[in-house]
């Protein structure tokens, strides 16, 4: 166990270093720069502000710098917001998407599991038919269509709820942006969870289980749940990566402050050092989640063997 | 020894029926058939894809056609069937060219994911070894890499040129195909049928060309069907930042972004785009399931 979280730990050094590089490096190659403004400014200007953030050395330079800035924990100034560092924006931001993600991944594992449960256990009847027609819906209508709408209704027309903005983070705000994040993920998580309970279902432990004469209850919640998992599991790895960091489009709708909206703000600006902090925070995310999904796995499976 | 059966016409008829009917694709082909969502997918499919070929030639107003005293005309005035939008240009016309836009966004770019997903996995899974350790390292470490900084800087690199778009998005989801195609590799090598082209004398790229990727079809094809609606649904995120086709051209999810921002003066504006492309989806997704179905021979 430990020689396996020790060796997994020493891979993802080297994957987060390659990740560093090619993001760095793309970043670089692409035109333009984080001062070419509206108003350009005089070319003398513009040299020392490039002096000033080391970006006048040969790129070569700048970027063992910048590698040896990460080893040591500093993710650099901002290039566009003045005395503000990487780490400083990355605090700002984080805990909005943080929220939003955790409260949605809560309420899709929750409300999905429960309904591939049922619609599992209702294989071919009515209440299968209604959750796969609601998993179907979720899966095609996008985001970007199901946030106006509801804003659109339960927002502007009857005013329930407000339309957007951040608000501090009052449950009020929260409602609709974390129910438009969770819904395709339920769609998701209720099909894999029907998926892989019905195969369960058929194991030969659970026809022994039934044969013992447990109550379905409990040969379905007890036995089978527990290996209908498993492949929800290693969904859930990237998943979470990707809801955690903030989805753009639900943060451009809702307007709120999160890591997503300001990835995309920060890119167009070639903001270098904030992108590439949120790089560093998004594949150090997607590593460490699929770690947690490993370990998770062999936890859940007793035949899977971590070596 | 003439009369015998071996080898006389009658007796070769008989081997071609009983092969008839019972390879793995006229069996998926019969149940996909039968599967009422995958039926009802494709024909939308077909009337969406039609609409899109032949639509944007019979509507009387072009997509770009600025008219500024008609603008925001409800559905059903002035001749305009789904109203007009901010500056007075023809819902309908934009709609049919949006969703020609969107679906060859969606073959195009998933042609580039398939052609380099089934390379790039064939590959590892067939050459297997170092060099299958490392092409897998390169998907994990692309993998980890957020999709929407690819094609931000793709687009500031290239432009708003559509063409470069469509690769860009395709070059961008190969990964899944990739990692789906090898792990049917590394099983398909183990059977006999390499093992006796390897013995005939076919070499390794000939085994791949010949007998691997023939195999790999079924899954392939599932996941392919998946992958349109995904790549129309990513240029949608794309232009809903502003980032995907620039006006006055149209995609279904530019049309969705400008309707958004108007929706409460004209909601038509949000509505009919809206259901377009969320027909175009479902109807994907549910050939997609069907042909899943119809290929596993797992829930026979």
């Amino acid at each position: 166990m430990l020689r396996f979280l020790g060796r997994r730990l020493l891979v993802a050094i080297p994957t987060l270093l390659l990740v560093v590089t090619l993001a760095f490096f793309m970043m670089r190659a692409a035109p333009g720069g984080p001062f070419d403004s509206d108003r350009r400014l005089p070319p003398e200007i513009e040299a020392n502000v490039r002096a000033r953030y080391g970006l006048d050395r040969p790129l070569g330079e700048q970027y063992l710098a910048y590698l040896g800035g990460v080893a040591r924990g500093e993710l650099g100034p901002s290039l566009k917001y003045k005395d503000k560092s990487v780490l400083q924006i990355l605090g700002e931001n984080a805990p909005v998407s943080l929220r939003l993600g955790g409260l949605a991944i809560l309420l899709a594992g929750m409300a999905g599991v429960g309904l591939g449960v049922v619609a599992a256990a209702r294989q071919n009847r009515g209440a299968d038919h209604a959750v796969m027609a609601l998993a179907a819906a979720g899966v095609c209508i996008p985001t970007f269509v199901t946030a106006p709408l509801l804003i659109l209704v339960l927002g502007s027309k009857l005013g329930w709820l407000p339309s957007g903005g951040w608000n501090g983070g009052a449950p009020a705000n929260l409602v609709l942006p974390v129910l438009v994040l969770a819904l395709p993920q339920v769609a998701i998580i209720s099909r894999l969870t029907r998926a892989g309970m019905i195969e369960v279902l058929r194991a030969n432990y659970i026809r022994t289980a039934r044969a013992r004469g447990l109550p379905e209850r409990r040969v379905i919640l007890g036995h089978a749940l527990r290996a209908a998992l498993l492949p929800l599991v290693s969904y859930l790895g990237p998943a979470c990566a990707g809801l955690l960091t903030g989805s753009l489009v639900v943060e451009q709708i809702f307007n709120l402050p999160g890591l997503g909206k300001f990835f995309v703000i920060s890119a167009l600006q070639r903001d270098y050092t904030v992108v590439m902090g949120m790089v560093i925070l998004y594949a150090g995310l997607i590593l460490l989640l699929n770690l947690l999904a490993d370990l998770l796995y062999a936890a859940l499976d007793p035949r899977v063997r971590l070596s | 020894m003439r009369g015998l059966p071996f080898g006389s016409r009658r007796g070769a008829d008989a081997m071609e029926r009983v092969a008839a009917g019972r390879s793995l694709w006229s069996d998926a082909w019969r149940r996909l058939k039968a599967n009422r969502a995958a039926v009802v997918g494709a024909a939308t499919l077909a009337t969406l894809a039609l609409a899109a070929v032949v639509g944007p030639h019979l509507t009387p107003f072009a997509y770009d056609e600025v008219r500024k005293p008609e603008v925001w005309l409800p559905p059903l005035t002035d001749g305009h069937i789904l109203g007009t939008d901010a500056l007075g240009r023809d819902l309908l016309a934009r709609l049919l060219t949006g969703l020609r836009v969107s679906l060859a966004i969606g073959l195009v770019a998933t042609a580039v994911s398939l052609v380099i997903g089934v390379a790039w996995g064939a590959t590892a899974g067939f050459v297997g070894g170092r060099t299958d350790e490392l092409m897998m390292r390169i998907v994990d470490v692309l993998y980890s890499l957020p999709f929407i900084f690819f094609v931000i800087l793709l687009m500031v690199t290239f432009g708003s040129n559509l063409v470069l778009m469509f690769v860009a998005i395709g070059a961008v989801e190969w990964l899944t195909m990739s990692r789906i195609v090898r792990g049917q590799t590394l099983t398909l090598k183990q059977k006999e049928f390499v093992e006796a082209a390897r013995a005939a004398g076919l070499t390794g790229g000939q085994i791949v060309a010949r007998h691997i990727v023939p195999n790999l079809l079924g899954p392939v094809a599932v996941y392919v069907t998946l992958t349109i609606p995904a790549v129309i649904l990513a240029e949608s995120f794309l232009s809903f930042l502003g980032l995907g086709v620039q006006p006055p051209m149209a995609s279904l999810g530019g049309l969705i972004a400008d309707g958004a921002q108007q929706m409460e003066l004209a909601p038509w504006l949000l509505i009919f785009p809206g259901v377009a492309m969320v027909a175009t989806l479902m109807s994907f997704n549910f050939i997609g399931d069907g042909l899943r179905d119809a290929l596993d021979p797992k829930d026979r």
